[in-house]
């Protein structure tokens, strides 16, 4: 920790010892719970089907590095047979039940999901590499949770929209990230059915496991062959979806890039994106600064940093900008990074080579403008893709590292002297996907509040989700929301 | 003093810092997520026992109980001779004598509770007789509590300079300073008396008398431990924790150690920077170290009851 605790004004500052007297023994969840198959094909009108092109490609474990499984490599002709079976689905079964019996489904497969909880943790952990802690914690109750929640409004619906009718849209085409599968799925799949409509699921390339296991549930659920469809793929499949005449929605979550491609692309109007964030986490003097670090650490440490509203700009008042670093350095020292299985592991694997890659080449960028570049020096493991929790000081708004996502553990610190310096250079950025405020005054989170140009305002605590409350963005952060009553407004031609 | 109200006003840094209760109260959930398994739970138990301040204090004890109690105090385990000592043995005043003659040579320090425990409301004069009394019957510690009538009508100056004059009654005793944290209720109160305890002159903060409910919880516990932690950082001086009463099962010892282990680290994995105060944690943890011995648990009466 030498390099972390180092501080030029105060080297003779007492030390914390964070050391080895007493280990954690590992404490690896079980992965007997799990049955992945050696190859895994698209899952369309309700059966699992071998990809035209006969092609699969590898799912690996990022914390190891060992093959997973093969999954289909689907194409346009997978796209236009998964968006026809949803087209006679719509025309054939959904649009005609109850709304009621749309509800009873939802429930079905939110207990199915709580059912095999422990099953879908431990595969989206090996899957994907996040920490079991919160694949266990976060990730699947929250999955449920929005399966439970959308249940509840798929025969209430016209109560969301008061004086106004509501019908669905059709077949919905939706593209997922990577760095909450099984989440982002059910953040997708719950509203589109609760409104009436089919869908045509993408999971991302690196972690197709959970949505095909959720294929597996729905399959069991009996939900009707065709309304849920599920293509995995990479890039190709991915446009081939966005740009499907037959849809009559397309939503996405992923990068800003791709999402920008996507709006140009798509041929229906009603498009949803969730993108990327550069979010200031402001700290102010009078904050609680004990929790006020551990808020930066939900912030920019949770699921690797690879969270589209992670606080991953901190923005601190400058007379206490010391304090809080000094904290911050402490507190990482106790993160553990490794397998992420190890129930007592807080920072797992980054997702994929690709994207350690990528937040290897930014932190270079960073120490080659000139901001101070600390890291945690705790142990890693040899084998598969991780990064110890780091954070830059001396970063400047004209930085790379504080403007461009870096979508990995790693924190740009800069600081502020007053509400209103802080609000402007909060709202400097592309992006506005959230924020958090940690003031101990009411009336400042208020007015922080009014002036902030971020879809979500966490004051006091930071990365809470839940599905009664909207999310999405500004700017180039996004298009539309979801979650809660405006969630549903995307799924459904309100007159 | 007016070092005290000085510096409260020239730095409003650590002594009136905020803090946010919801925020505190998730961070104390997170160290009980940590999963501590197979030797690394061996090594907390043994630990544990030795942090344990084995405590008696009602109306009805009587020195055959308190002998009763030493014992068990320096012998855990008769099944298991390698078990490590407690760390006190935790009486009232009236029973220091016999608990110091009890525990003589075995490395058991003597704690007795004073300055008219558990309310405090006595005048100082006849707080610190008892203070010299229990000291000079062979007490190695006292416990004593701060005077919340004072605090709470924002008389810090005074609950400040009561805790001095204990110290110094102290002579070579060890302090531990009780804050009675469930009647001060906010953690701001709570963090604001923690500094007041290690500034007047503590060597260690205590929770709870044992008396008042809620007694230790884990949010008001790692409350104190950030404050000591603030405290060591701004002065070198490493003040120990005793969270006490309502700890009564091996896996809630094991939350806090983790809990003081990730806040304050290494240096205070010991009893001489903490301490647990109860009465039915260690036949708990006998319980548990035995299940680990032989693969099965033992029924209540495999272990003594003292």
């Amino acid at each position: 920790m030498a390099n972390l605790q180092e501080k030029p004004t105060s080297s003779s500052r007492p030390k914390l010892n964070f050391g080895s007297k007493w280990d954690y023994a590992p404490a690896p969840e079980s992965t007997a719970v799990v049955d992945i198959a050696p190859e895994y094909g698209q899952f369309i009108a309700g059966e699992f089907v071998p990809p035209s092109s006969g092609q699969t490609f590898e799912t690996i474990n990022p914390a190891t590095e060992e093959v997973l499984s093969r999954v289909a490599r689907g194409c346009q002709a997978d796209v236009d047979k998964a968006v026809t079976a949803a087209r006679a689905a719509y025309e054939g079964t959904w649009s005609k039940i109850s709304a009621p019996d749309r509800g009873k489904y939802l429930y079905r497969i939110a207990r199915l999901i709580q059912d095999r909880s422990r099953e879908f943790a431990v595969l989206e952990s090996m899957d994907g590499g996040k920490p079991i802690k919160e694949s266990r914690d976060v990730d699947i109750p929250l999955v449920a949770q929005h399966f439970f929640y959308h249940a509840g409004w798929a025969d209430k619906l016209e109560y969301a929209f008061p004086n106004q009718t509501v019908s669905s849209l059709g077949v919905a085409g939706q593209i997922i990230p990577w760095n909450f599968p099984l989440l982002m799925a059910a953040w997708k799949i719950a509203p589109a059915l609760a409104c009436g409509n089919t869908v045509v699921l993408k999971p991302a390339e690196t972690t197709p496991l959970t949505a095909l296991l959720l294929a597996k549930v729905i399959q069991e659920a009996d939900l009707p062959p065709g309304v849920v469809n599920v293509v995995t793929g990479d890039g190709e499949a991915g446009a081939a979806l966005a740009s499907h005449p037959g849809l009559d929605k397309v939503a996405f979550t992923g990068s800003t890039e791709v999402g920008k491609a996507i709006r140009r692309s798509a041929k229906t109007r009603n498009v949803t994106l969730e993108l990327g964030g550069k979010a200031a986490n402001i700290i102010f003097e009078d904050a609680p600064i004990d929790q006020a670090v551990e808020g930066i650490i939900n912030g920019i440490y949770f699921n690797q940093g690879h969270v589209c509203c992670a606080g991953s700009r901190l923005l601190v008042q400058e007379s206490v900008h010391d304090e809080v670093v000094q904290k911050l350095s402490d507190r990482i020292a106790t993160l553990r990074v490794g397998d992420p299985l190890d129930k007592n592991t807080d920072i797992g694997a980054i997702n994929s080579r690709e994207q350690y890659d990528r937040i290897c080449s930014l932190v270079e960028a960073g120490k080659a403008e000139g901001a101070e570049f600390h890291q945690s020096d705790v142990p890693v493991p040899g084998k598969g893709f991780f990064f110890a929790p780091a954070y830059f000081t001396g970063v400047a708004q004209s930085h790379r590292i504080a403007q461009e996502e870096i979508f990995g553990p790693v924190l740009s610190i800069m600081t502020f002297r007053t509400p209103d310096e802080a609000v402007a250079k909060a709202n400097n950025t592309k992006y506005g996907l959230s924020a958090g405020i940690w003031t101990d005054k009411g009336s400042r989170i208020f007015k922080m509040l009014s002036k902030m140009n971020a879809g979500v305002v966490w004051a006091n605590t930071f990365n809470k989700f839940d599905p009664s409350s909207p999310f999405g963005g500004y700017k180039e952060s996004g298009w539309g929301r979801e979650g809660g009553a405006q969630g549903l407004g995307a799924y459904l031609e309100v007159k | 003093m007016s070092s005290l109200s000085l510096a409260s006003l020239l730095s409003p840094g650590a002594f009136d810092r905020p803090v946010d209760q919801v925020g505190a109260n998730e961070r104390a959930a997170k160290f009980t997520k940590r999963s501590i398994k197979t030797e690394a739970k061996h090594q907390g138990l043994l630990m544990a026992i030795s942090m344990i301040d084995l405590t008696t204090l009602e109306g009805k004890d009587s020195p055959g109980k308190v002998r009763q109690l030493c014992t068990k105090g320096i012998q855990p385990d008769p099944e298991d001779l390698s078990l490590p000592h407690v760390g006190a043995i935790c009486v009232y005043p009236s029973m220091v004598r016999t608990a110091a003659s009890a525990l003589e040579g075995s490395g058991v320090n003597v704690a007795s509770v004073a300055t008219a425990f558990p309310s405090g409301q006595l005048a100082l004069s006849e707080r610190l007789k008892e203070v010299e009394q229990a000291v000079s019957d062979g007490a190695d510690e006292i416990d004593m509590v701060i005077n919340r009538g004072a605090f709470l009508s924002g008389r810090y100056q005074e609950v400040f300079e009561e805790i001095v004059e204990v110290k110094k009654a102290c002579g070579p005793a060890h302090l531990k300073v009780i804050l009675e944290t469930g009647e001060l209720e906010s953690y701001d109160n709570v963090r604001r008396a923690s500094h007041i305890g290690m500034m007047a002159g503590a060597d260690f903060i205590k929770t709870s008398t044992g008396k008042v409910s809620p007694a230790a919880t884990m949010p008001v516990t790692l409350v104190m431990l950030e404050a000591i932690r603030e405290h060591y950082l701004e002065t070198g001086r490493k003040i120990g924790m005793k969270p006490a009463g309502g700890i009564r099962t091996s896996k809630q010892a094991l939350h806090y150690l983790v809990m003081v282990k990730e806040t304050l680290g290494d240096d205070w994995l010991t009893p001489d920077l903490f301490r647990i105060g109860a009465s039915s944690l260690l036949n708990d943890i006998l319980m548990q170290l035995a299940k680990q011995r032989t693969g099965a648990y033992q029924s209540a009466d495999y272990f003594s009851n003292d």
